[in-house]
């Protein structure tokens, strides 16, 4: 039970990541989808956060101590999943950047960003070709 | 100065990186198009002089330590055999589908926007140049997103011809972003377990573990990248985002993504199956041989099928696309010499017949307004070097002796007698005779229909369409006849990636 609960970053990622794949999935709003998407993301970044930690372990600062050597305050914790994650921020941001930006374009063409208006468009303006 | 020679993997990359962002300021006309031109036709020639210097130093690989920082703590760009050839193909079509782009683009796309088309188009390639080149895990996601998203702009231009290109671009910006995040929780795995983003790293510690078969963390990784890989080239049934992306994006875009995004897909899977996991992990221990042989066979069954029901000329080869990933998958995932050799020389062959094939279609679209296949009725006999050039690749398509396409299956056919799998080897000639039928839709409407309307007005191509159009299908049929560097290439790169290390 306590490694349940021990790892309960694990669950909360596992949990947001659902969410938003569900949101993915379900929702026919293309705003909605977007932010779905986002959090689909957004739980990957603490999966890679979460993987970071050591016990005990604070921020990576090497510093000069008394008799000139530099030495690390103390345990810490592994800074390469944070750099990799800002990496993967920045990628996310950007995703969600065209994303919308295509959903204005659409908002402009259709009128709509109801996915079902759109595909009832798209069927009345006879795209024959199925799926 | 800067010691081309000694920089040469880091310069594949970075030329077209900051040339793909200097493009934006080219300004209007025919400047953008000349800049983009140069800077994809440098990067090809820096690709013919990285696989030259391969061949030369006959070492197995070259290996680039960017910025000097150790491979096991910087990021480690690395050219062997395999990749050094998907570079040639991918620079090479990328050079030759910008050259045509001229005429087509600046049809399709409004002049205010050409240069940041061309922008973002030299990105494109950037990004499918380095997801090739590197050797880092976490590189490779970068530079797959990189890709993406420019890819996802660039179909979404088609939105002045049609405006079902938005959400055609939206659909595959969706399941490309979740593809790619699963392909980011495997890597994060494996790192969980290796310690390691470098390739050969994470292979040396992964065969170090001595329960890598029962370990949960490199299961749960195999099964995230073995779903994200697919997505990203698209195999069956993870195709759905393909056809309309293909069929609405601007003709030159479509060119270039037949030729390249999905072959770049199959690129990162060798990487990964066989160069982290290891051929004894990922088709021996696990099952995923079965999973992905049987998903091929159904794509090249299903959306042959598919093609035929098409009445748009470029939703068929877009159909037909997603069968030939089969063939490809379907190779390498036979796990022996031949197969995988076949897979390799099959992104080449389909690589350039597709591409050709797209091109032909961008110049009927450029003649005539649409590429519904009414519209080509009859076309034979106003264009007959664009037809004849489709008709050419639509043979290489059905894999027709002497067209690169039999190069492949006979390759594909003998892996498959290799390894048993003679149920493999019906499928594929199944196939060919399902292909036989979509692309004789195209050549009865060319050539022996009635032109009418648009169709009957319409001119032969320009030459500046014409030309890149004959290089590709040329090729196409050059590598039918003497498939010598192909196959020997597709040869020994596969013994590579069959003899383990990445």
């Amino acid at each position: 039970m306590s490694e349940l609960l021990g790892i309960y970053n694990y669950w909360i990622y596992v949990v947001l990541m659902m969410i938003g794949f569900y949101g993915v999935i379900a929702k026919k709003n293309l705003i909605k989808q977007a932010i779905a998407l986002g959090l689909f993301q957004t739980g990957i970044f603490l999966f890679y956060i979460s993987m970071a930690v050591v016990d005990g372990g604070t921020a990576p600062i090497w510093t000069t101590i008394g008799d000139g050597s530099i030495k690390a305050l103390g345990p810490y914790d592994n800074p390469l999943p944070h750099v990799l994650i800002l990496t993967a921020i920045v990628v996310s941001v950007s995703v969600l950047a065209v994303a919308l930006a295509i959903i204005i374009n659409i908002k402009w063409k259709y009128g709509t960003i109801e996915y079902d208006e759109i595909a009832a468009m798209d069927r009345a303006s006879g795209g024959g070709d199925d799926d | 100065m800067i010691d081309i020679q000694a920089n040469l993997p880091a310069l594949i990359v970075v030329i077209p990186l900051l040339g793909g962002v200097m493009a934006t300021f080219t300004g209007r006309g025919v400047l953008p198009w000349a800049w983009a031109s140069l800077v994809t036709g440098a990067t090809f020639a820096l690709t013919l002089r990285m696989m030259a210097t391969l061949l030369q130093s006959g070492a197995p690989y070259i290996s680039y330590e960017l910025g000097n920082w150790p491979r096991w703590w910087g990021i480690e760009y690395r050219v062997d055999l395999l990749n050094a050839f998907i570079l040639l193909v991918v620079a090479g079509v990328g050079f030759i589908t910008t050259l045509y782009a001229r005429e087509s683009v600046g049809d399709e796309i409004p002049k205010d926007r050409h240069n940041v088309f061309y922008a973002v188009w030299i990105l494109a390639i950037t990004g499918l140049l380095g997801i090739t080149i590197t050797g880092d895990a976490f590189n490779v996601y970068v530079l797959l997103e990189i890709s993406s998203l420019t890819v996802y702009a660039l179909i979404a231009m088609g939105k002045d011809r049609d405006r079902r290109a938005l959400t055609a671009s939206l659909r595959y910006l969706i399941l490309g972003s979740v593809g790619a995040s699963f392909i980011l929780l495997g890597i994060g795995y494996l790192m969980m377990v290796t310690g390691t983003l470098n390739m050969e790293d994470m292979h040396n510690q992964l065969m170090r573990l001595a329960n890598l078969d029962t370990n949960r963390t490199v299961l749960v990784a195999f099964a995230f990248l073995l779903v994200g890989l697919s997505l990203k080239m698209a195999l069956y049934p993870l195709h759905m985002w393909l056809p309309k992306a293909y069929t609405y994006a601007p003709s030159a875009v479509s060119a270039l993504l037949a030729a390249t995004a999905t072959k770049v897909g199959v690129y990162m899977a060798f990487r990964f199956l066989f160069g982290i996991f290891g051929v004894g992990f990922s088709f021996y221990a696990m099952p995923s041989h079965l999973i992905l042989l049987a998903m091929a066979s159904l794509g090249i069954v299903f959306s042959s099928l598919a093609a035929i029901r098409q009445h748009n000329a470029k939703t068929l080869l877009a159909y037909s696309s997603v069968g030939q990933i089969g063939y490809i998958v379907a190779g390498f995932s036979l796990a022996n010499p031949d197969g995988v050799a076949g897979s390799i020389v099959h992104i080449f062959n389909h690589a350039v017949t597709k591409g050709g094939m797209f091109l032909a279609l961008g110049a009927i679209a450029y003649r005539v307004g649409g590429t519904e296949i009414a519209d080509l009725r009859g076309l034979a006999r106003r264009m007959p070097l664009t037809c004849g050039a489709l008709a050419l690749g639509g043979l290489g398509l059905i894999g027709f002796p002497l067209t690169a396409g039999f190069v492949s299956k006979w390759y594909l056919v003998k892996g498959a007698f290799g390894a048993d799998m003679w149920g493999l080897a019906v499928v594929v000639l199944f196939g060919s005779l399902l292909a036989l039928v979509y692309v004789w839709k195209l050549i009865e409407a060319m050539f022996f229909g009635e032109p009418t309307g648009r169709t009957a007005e319409a001119k032969e191509a320009p030459l500046s369409m014409l030309i890149p159009i004959w290089i590709l299908v040329g090729l196409s049929i050059y590598f039918g006849v003497d498939a010598t560097f192909t196959g020997e290439t597709a040869t020994r790169a596969a013994a590579g990636l069959l003899g383990g290390a990445p």
